[in-house]
């Protein structure tokens, strides 16, 4: 979260901003990231800078994954993904381990 | 601070070879503005989008200093910035920098973690006894505090560099390369970093390794791949350590090799005993074999 939102105030204050009103982030399912564990840290880390008071918003991205043998994706957000058609075990994570700025909101 | 876990907030880590210092600084300085802003928040966002700025701004000229000027010239600029960006971003490049630098020396990494408790410590030192001649290892150490795994680790005779973590849970890649640079490398073509033991939150940290390795002593219980899957998903070898305890401890084999499996079908396995040294030869060939591939397949080291 510290780096995250390092990021973000150095790109708020680039822009000329002010104020950081608000914070997305997109984080995937398989991610490891906790979101309430990032809220903690973002209430402990604002105070005193641009984002003071600004509102973490988390927007989930869910685990798609491969399966060769069918050749198509399928959901699931268990990290050992089974095919739905052959129930074979994907090992190709295709979406889901995102950990992304997306956009703020800054005046 | 950790992504993960919330560990090492500012103000109450001792970080040895640490990223995070002028933060704290930021901190502190600003910590007495702080319940001023909070009042001036709120009655500002009352201000514009009500009627007008006037109760906002007698309360706020008594108060905030700084923001006060900003803030009148530009009521209606709320506007959305596009970002766009990984949040590990910083510590992927520093992990990629590492890895080139790695690269260039000819210094095969392996990145070694696992819980408290594993045996990372005897299993290296003891490998680092095994090692065959052409490969000659440095060792990078982290731990929260004291230096009782380097102690223990130079007695394999290998040089060894010491990070103390104070509160961070897990090594980052600029800790390895600040740590790197007190490592004499001469002759060196094997880099053990030892990280901090945890099975969550390094798993999220690239070092700039080559090989990620995660131990799992028999005495854990077989289902800890599924209880901790970013771990050993990202595994690019798992070592079962201590088998010889194996049969004290009712290990079942086979339910431990089917949850690395299911949670990492590409992993390589090893079942080890530092202790009794069964399983190690096959873990140095292992070695052996990965150092001397990538030479051959990276003719500008030397």
């Amino acid at each position: 979260m510290e780096s995250a939102l390092t990021m973000a105030l150095d790109r708020a204050r680039q822009s000329g901003a002010s104020r950081v009103h608000s914070l997305r982030l997109r984080i995937g399912a398989l991610s490891g990231v906790v979101p309430d564990a990032l809220r903690f840290a973002f209430d402990a880390l604002t105070p005193g800078t641009l984002a003071e008071g600004a509102h973490l918003i988390i927007d989930p991205v869910p685990a798609r994954f491969w399966c060769a043998q069918c050749a198509m994706e399928f959901r699931s957000d268990d990290m050992f993904a089974e095919c739905p058609e052959c129930h074979v075990p994907s090992g190709e994570l295709r979406a889901g381990r995102e950990m992304e700025l997306a956009s703020m909101e800054v005046e | 601070m950790c992504k993960d876990c919330g560990c090492g907030l500012p103000g109450e880590s001792g970080v040895g070879i640490s990223a995070h210092h002028h933060d704290h600084e930021d901190h502190h300085d600003h910590d007495h503005d702080h319940p001023h802003t909070h009042q001036h928040e709120h009655e500002h966002e009352h201000g514009h989008e009500h009627h007008d700025h006037t109760h906002g701004h007698t309360h706020k000229h008594s108060h905030v200093h700084s923001h006060a000027d900003s803030h009148e010239g530009d009521f209606e600029a709320r506007r959305t910035l596009e970002l766009q960006q990984a949040i590990l971003g910083k510590n992927d490049r520093l992990a990629e920098r590492n890895r080139g630098f790695f690269r260039a020396r000819g210094l095969m990494t392996l990145n070694v973690l696992s819980s408290p408790g594993s045996g990372k410590t005897t299993f290296l030192r003891e490998t680092v006894g095994l090692l065959p001649k052409e490969l000659k290892a440095g060792i990078i150490v982290g731990d929260l505090a004291t230096d009782n795994d380097a102690v223990s680790l130079r007695q394999s005779g290998a040089p060894v560099v010491q990070i103390t973590t104070g509160t961070m849970c897990h090594l980052e890649a600029e800790m390895v390369s600040r740590a790197v640079q007190r490592l004499e490398l001469t002759g060196l073509n094997l880099l053990i970093i030892e990280n901090v033991g945890n099975l969550v939150c390094p798993a999220s940290y690239d070092l700039g390794e080559d090989l990620r390795v995660v131990l799992l002593s028999v005495t854990e219980g077989e289902d800890k791949p599924l209880k901790y899957p970013p771990m050993f998903q990202a595994a690019n070898v798992v070592i079962i350590s201590k088998i010889d305890l194996a049969q004290a401890c009712a290990f079942n084999r086979e339910a431990v090799l089917a949850n690395i499996r299911r949670v990492n079908p590409k992993a390589q396995v090893f079942e080890v005993s530092a202790k009794t040294g069964q399983g190690m030869d096959a873990w140095r060939n292992f070695l052996a074999r990965e150092q001397s591939n990538r030479q051959t397949q990276n003719p500008l080291a030397l």
